[in-house]
């Protein structure tokens, strides 16, 4: 009898298992779709950083070099994270600011959803955007640019530009936390624009000002883009270790931010 | 091991058939109180209206019992339990007020992702069949119309088919067609045994859909009752007639519970018609256009809520 108990339990356990792995599938197909048929989104997200490569990197530059890296090669790294940081972060703050201020997520939470679902589908489908951003890139490069690189580099440049979608998805989180409905988008392209700039994602880094470059040590886009440069050997000299240090902790320190502001939306009040 | 639990539920429904309660619940938005001492139950199998206006603490109540905040201090309940508790969300739907709802999914993709939060949900066909959404099942749902928009929300709320169902003002902002809808939709519901609390400032549709009325009003709630007993306790008479006499000398007459000018003529609302119609009569010999009606719920809903301010002054002034 005590065996049927286990083997009862034991399937009623793999019968959750299985119901959580549906929600959260569910939850993360549905996100990716809605963000997909959002003109709003796709088309700043998408189109911006692919835009300014073909006209910088294969219009106009495609045939110089900086070092040893062609430029084409080269900018698809900082157009990379240039595209990853803006669909993380639109892809997390614009929705949550709307989802938490008009009430929706309200109704989600009314429901039995997993809390953890609703944050975990934003983060996969920031991920998801990333990696259609940086296919595309490296399409437009090959296809375009003559770039070229082994297969094991190509997976090394994608995996750190997906992963760098990490840090400033928990960014998105902390901002839609902070910013309402209206004022979300903005607050985005105030901080994004800048932060891009000066991480010398538009313009190389070298190019830069003196002062710019400095900042920019401060900047997590900075880093992800120096990580990315260092796989296609047109890094600066400072460790990777030392990047990845810094985006661990800027992404913890974003979530900490976020989970104040999700606590702080437990107790307030609404309507 | 399934017996004794199912003997647990019928012990507890024989002691106690409530679902929800909001037991001497006070709730502050900063210095505003929302809900002030607020007690409150909902049974099986029935369906309770909260009425109220706008800024009554209808809102607040729903959210409590949805575990969407906390009280300041009292206790909230539902199915004997915390309603933050994951299972109880198993056990109840909402539909709640909305801004702005994902408008790039479909209809049927917002119900099959809501669905997939229920253990037994209903089958997707029989959910758009109740909320009437068959023929929308593929539009988008920012192509829909507001009533269109309420049934897909009322649909997110009955698909895990729950015992316990809050609706908070289902009808807000929707035609006398798109209205009168919803209420086939929710009596269906009714039928089929569920307990429902539904938030209105429609007077009509508590009285349409409710088996029991609340009303609540500044925070508190001022009656409570069957829909007759509510109109009852106002036994209000509404009397038009065009008269000599002005409102202030109407309002010293005893049981006019208010007075207003109607065009040429004078609406006066009162629990005693008879007496009030032969007070007139004799004061003013001219009077002519005489006319008595039931009150409305509207009248009744405005003599209980002044009835409270009166006693909420009486009290001060003691």
């Amino acid at each position: 009898m005590s065996t049927a108990t286990i083997a009862l339990s034991n399937a009623h356990i793999e019968r959750s298992a299985r119901h959580a792995a549906t929600i959260y599938l569910k939850e993360a197909k549905y996100e990716f779709l809605k963000n997909l048929r959002l003109r709003v989104y796709t088309a700043s997200v998408l189109s911006f950083p692919l835009m300014f490569y073909v006209l910088f990197g294969l219009v106009l530059n495609a045939k110089e070099a900086i070092g040893q890296t062609s430029v084409p090669t080269y900018l698809i790294a900082t157009y990379g994270t240039f595209g990853v940081m803006g669909a993380s972060l639109f892809g997390t703050a614009a929705g949550l600011a709307s989802d938490r201020g008009l009430g929706w997520l309200q109704v989600k939470r009314a429901s039995p959803m997993p809390p953890f679902a609703y944050f975990w589908a934003k983060v996969i489908t920031s991920m998801a955007f990333s990696s259609i951003i940086v296919v595309a890139l490296f399409i437009l490069g090959i296809s375009f640019g003559g770039v070229r690189m082994p297969i094991l580099q190509f997976a090394r440049l994608m995996g750190t530009l997906v992963a760098g979608s990490l840090p400033f998805s928990a960014m998105g989180l902390a901002l839609g936390y902070f910013t309402g409905p209206n004022s979300a988008p903005p607050t985005i392209n105030l901080i994004y624009l800048p932060m891009s700039f000066c991480s010398g994602l538009w313009v190389p880094f070298m190019f830069l000002p003196k002062v710019v470059r400095h900042v920019a040590l401060a900047l997590p886009p900075y880093h992800l883009s120096q990580l990315a440069l260092g796989v296609v050997g047109a890094g600066t000299h400072e460790s990777s270790v030392t990047h990845w240090e810094v985006l661990l902790a800027f992404t913890l320190i974003c979530l900490g931010v976020a989970r104040i502001g999700f606590q702080r939306d437990q107790e307030k009040m609404y309507g | 091991m399934s017996i004794s639990s199912n003997q647990t539920l019928r012990f507890q429904t024989a002691h106690d058939s409530t679902v929800a309660s909001l037991e001497g619940v006070t709730k502050n938005y900063g210095a505003v109180q929302a809900l002030r001492q607020v007690d409150f139950r909902v049974r099986a199998g029935e369906v309770v209206a909260l009425l109220g206006p706008n800024g009554a603490g209808k809102t607040t109540a729903v959210k409590l019992l949805l575990g969407l905040m906390q009280p300041n201090s009292g206790r909230v309940r539902v199915f004997w339990g915390d309603p933050t508790n994951p299972e109880n969300r198993t056990r109840t739907g909402a539909m709640l007020q909305v801004g702005r709802v994902p408008e790039t999914l479909r209809v049927r993709e917002h119900v099959d992702l809501f669905s997939t939060y229920y253990r037994a949900p209903m089958a997707p066909s029989e959910i758009l069949a109740a909320a009437g959404l068959e023929k929308l099942q593929d539009r988008k749902f920012g192509e829909l119309s507001g009533g269109q928009k309420q049934r897909v929300l009322f649909a997110l709320a009955i698909c895990g088919d729950p015992d316990l169902l809050f609706l908070d003002e289902p009808t807000v902002g929707l035609d006398v067609e798109a209205r009168r809808m919803l209420w086939d939709q929710i009596r269906q519901l009714v039928d089929r045994g569920k307990t429902v609390l539904l938030t209105t400032h429609y007077l009509q549709e508590a009285d349409a859909l409710a088996d029991r009325i609340a009303v609540i009003h500044e925070g508190a709630i001022i009656a409570q009752g069957t829909p007759a007993e509510i109109k009852a306790k106002t036994s209000g008479k509404r009397i038009r007639c065009i008269t000599r006499l002005d409102i202030t000398s109407i309002l010293q007459i005893a049981g006019v519970i208010a007075a207003k000018d109607d065009r040429e003529a004078i609406e006066i609302h009162t629990g005693d018609a008879e007496f009030v119609v032969r007070e007139l009569l004799a004061r003013d010999a001219t009077l002519s256009g005489l006319e008595i009606s039931s009150a409305g719920l509207e009248e009744a809903f405005l003599a209980l809520t002044q009835d409270s301010v009166r006693n909420g002054n009486q009290k001060e002034l003691h």
